[in-house]
């Protein structure tokens, strides 16, 4: 026994040793959390980029390390700065950008960010993302894995139904008018392939923006602190949505699954479905039939939400960690490493400079819906950002979902909904 | 005298010695964190610039005002009392079943207590995959052999309770079965024979002799029932994230909410006493009043 005790105390002897050999080896040792929310490549490749980074930069240690979905990677990052021991660096939803604010976790990218180079390449990243990345003047968080969504439609399906297959529905009306062709009833009169389908579990939110960006109307004002949850724009906007099944009977009723919808898609159970461009690859790979990519249809204009991570920058980093963490986030959204992120996963390449490269215009001649999502971002609207974020927006999904499942109509529910994120929201006014 | 009372304190140091790691483990992890998210609940949230200050019963206040909470509340207690007697009755059920002689036994056993070694995260997903409209299980087998629409038992407010019911359900009475069955196994066939010569039916003998019998077992399953109902949340996350509209959400799952998703941790501390009162209640109601009740050989 006393011997294992010994042996043991040598060998934890020798691992701290080694370990504080090894940590003295790097001038700057940087934590970074990323967190993976859609299926395919995404963890791989981060993590290729970032031992590329590290072998060309010696003296930086990058410590990549998963945290889970975007829910899990905040509550991590949280919690871990609460303890004093925060990441100096990490992938965040660009939306809780004023919760990080109002905990008093991240600095802005300008305190690093200083040579006129810096601020040349801040303002590089197309305007519709940085909508949700600044405040107050100051950029707190640098896009990285951006989304949007955009419609996605079985090409075999509108033949069938005697519809242009080059064309997807430019407008609200025309997306009633060839779900009602889509439709396809069995014997029984029981649907068996719908028109549409807007997911709607858990975050209804993010894709109802899209018919109230359409419909003229954002959903919270820029600094954070008001919502427009009752206007009537966005109140005709949730009618909408509700009439797609109630009136039109051209989408599924209740709540509708995202984790199961370009499943129903590739089964041929709906012939349009609205989800993330994240999902290019997977229907790209996954679809047994040619299938059409199409902006989001427009009622006063075309619209559509932006959506996904951004890079932060932790404030309990010492200044070369700072200058360090800005230089690789330089780095891996220079034009080389972006396109090859973009092509792994969907994402939308955050910079128009990524777009020139020879990379993405061979990808996109291959493969021209990638470039449907970047056209889209002249008719981006921020994503609902505000303060206490996940607790509004809670809020607005019970009330769209209220609306979804019929217990409650459009204009009560969302009514109610204006009410309660405006008893949050006061403080910061 | 002095040789007595130094054996007297060494047994005492003794006793200490062999009782304290369960104690520092009990008081580590179990009553500091309890007797801190007391002492939490009547302090604001924290914030980055804002240090947690004292607002007495405010919290509480919010509590008897938050309508999702009440919600919540009710939610759960539909649950315990939906899956409770259920997951009881059909574990006892089962028991019966597999404790007499049949063929294939081992099989049937294996096959009932299945679920019970599954992770509930694995079992959540298999249960998503039934419920799918369209595709999944329930769907295929309405469609292709009645001809029925799809449902959407976890898209709509009213039958999303009870889908998640049904799965807390499947879990857990396999689980209290192998309960009931050592129970079952340890009655002596000697009582059998003495109904059979008396000439009792089986439902009598049932009635008045192997249920009786079972009152010790019956309680110690109920009770952990009961903490299961309030406990185990897992496939919440997994198959509805407490929708639509909160149509869902048990308590438990309210509380990480509201700590972990909006940092309301003052607020979610508040929550926490709540569960913990409820389940003191609870398991005290169930030990001094069923207790009573129950037959201890």
């Amino acid at each position: 026994m006393k011997t294992l005790f010994r042996s043991l105390c040598v060998t934890a002897g020798a691992v701290a040793l080694s370990a504080g050999t090894l940590a003295s080896a790097y001038a700057v040792d940087l934590q970074f959390y990323f967190p993976v929310a859609v299926g395919g490549k995404a963890a791989e490749t981060i993590q290729a980029l970032t031992d590329e980074y590290s072998a060309q930069h010696k003296d930086v240690n990058i410590d990549a390390i998963f945290a889970g979905s975007y829910q899990d990677t905040v509550t991590k990052a949280l919690t871990a700065a609460r303890g004093g021991k925060p990441p100096q660096l990490s992938v965040i939803l660009a939306v809780d950008m004023f919760t990080l604010i109002d905990e008093d976790v991240i600095v802005p990218f300008d305190d690093a960010a200083t040579t006129d180079e810096d601020k040349a390449w801040l303002n590089s990243f197309y305007p519709a993302f940085m909508k949700n990345s600044q405040t107050g003047g100051k950029t707190y968080g640098i896009p990285f894995q951006r989304s949007t969504p955009v419609l996605y439609y079985n090409k075999e399906a509108f033949k069938e139904a005697g519809l242009d297959p080059e064309k997807g529905p430019a407008t609200w009306e025309e997306m009633v008018e060839y779900g009602k062709k889509l439709v396809k009833k069995d014997a029984n009169g029981n649907v068996t392939r719908w028109g549409v389908r807007i997911p709607s579990s858990g975050f209804p939110y993010w894709l109802f923006q899209g018919l109230a960006a359409a419909n003229g109307k954002v959903l919270a004002n820029a600094d954070g602190n008001v919502t427009y949850f009752d206007d009537p724009a966005v109140v005709e906007s949730l009618e909408y949505l509700v009439d797609l099944n109630k009136v039109h009977g051209i989408m599924a009723p209740g709540i509708i699954e995202w984790g199961a919808t370009p499943k129903a898609f590739f089964e041929g159970q709906t012939a349009m479905m609205w989800t993330s461009t994240g999902n290019l690859t997977n229907v790209r790979t996954n679809a047994p039939f040619d299938f059409g990519v199409a902006m989001l249809p427009a009622k006063l204009s075309r619209g559509a939400p932006t959506g996904g991570g951004n890079f932060f920058i932790f404030k309990d980093s010492s200044d070369e960690q700072k200058r360090a963490a800005l230089d690789f986030v330089k780095w891996i959204t220079a034009p080389k490493q972006s396109a090859e992120w973009t092509i792994a996963t969907g994402y939308v390449a955050p910079r128009a400079e990524t777009w020139e490269t020879e990379k993405m215009k061979a990808y996109t001649a291959d493969f021209p819906p990638a470039l449907v999502a970047r056209d889209q971002l002249e008719y981006a609207v921020p994503e609902l950002s505000t303060y206490q974020n996940q607790r509004v927006t809670k809020i607005l999904n019970d009330a769209l979902s209220a609306a979804i499942t019929g217990e409650k109509d459009a204009s009560t529910a969302l009514k109610e909904a204006q009410a309660k994120a405006d008893a949050i929201l006061k403080e910061y006014r | 005298m002095k040789f007595k009372r130094t054996t007297a304190q060494m047994n005492w140091i003794y006793a200490w010695l062999l009782l304290s790691p369960a104690l520092i483990m009990l008081f580590a992890f179990t009553h500091y964190p309890a007797i801190v998210t007391l002492i939490s609940s009547f302090f604001s949230t924290p914030r980055g610039k804002r240090p947690a200050k004292f607002i007495g019963l405010e919290n509480y206040q919010a509590l008897l005002n938050d309508e999702v909470f009440w919600q919540v509340i009710w939610n759960n207690l539909l649950y315990a009392l939906a899956t409770i007697p259920i997951s009881v009755a059909i574990a006892l059920v089962m028991a019966l079943w597999v404790n007499g002689k049949l063929r294939g036994l081992g099989f049937l056993r294996m096959a009932y207590f299945t679920p019970t070694v599954l992770p509930l995260i694995a079992v959540a997903n298999i249960w998503l995959f039934f419920y799918t409209p369209g595709f999944g299980l329930i769907d295929q087998i309405r469609n292709g052999l009645f001809g029925l629409p799809d449902q959407n038992l976890l898209g709509q407010s009213d039958t999303v309770l009870w889908a998640v019911m049904a799965v807390a359900i499947w879990k857990e009475a396999g689980f209290f079965m192998i309960f009931y069955l050592a129970a079952l196994q340890t009655i002596p066939p000697s009582l059998k024979e003495a109904a059979d010569i008396e000439g009792a039916s089986r439902w009598t003998f049932f009635r008045r002799i192997i249920f009786p019998l079972l009152m010790p077992t019956t309680l110690f399953v109920s009770v952990n029932a009961v903490i299961n109902a309030f406990r185990l949340v897992d496939h919440i996350f997994v198959m509805t994230g407490g929708g639509p509209d909160n149509a869902s959400t048990l308590l438990l799952f309210y509380i990480y909410e509201q700590a972990f998703k909006y940092w309301q941790t003052g607020y979610a501390a508040t929550l926490t006493v709540v569960l913990l009162a409820l389940l003191c209640v609870l398991a005290i109601g169930q030990f001094f009043f069923l207790d009573r009740k129950v037959h201890y050989r």
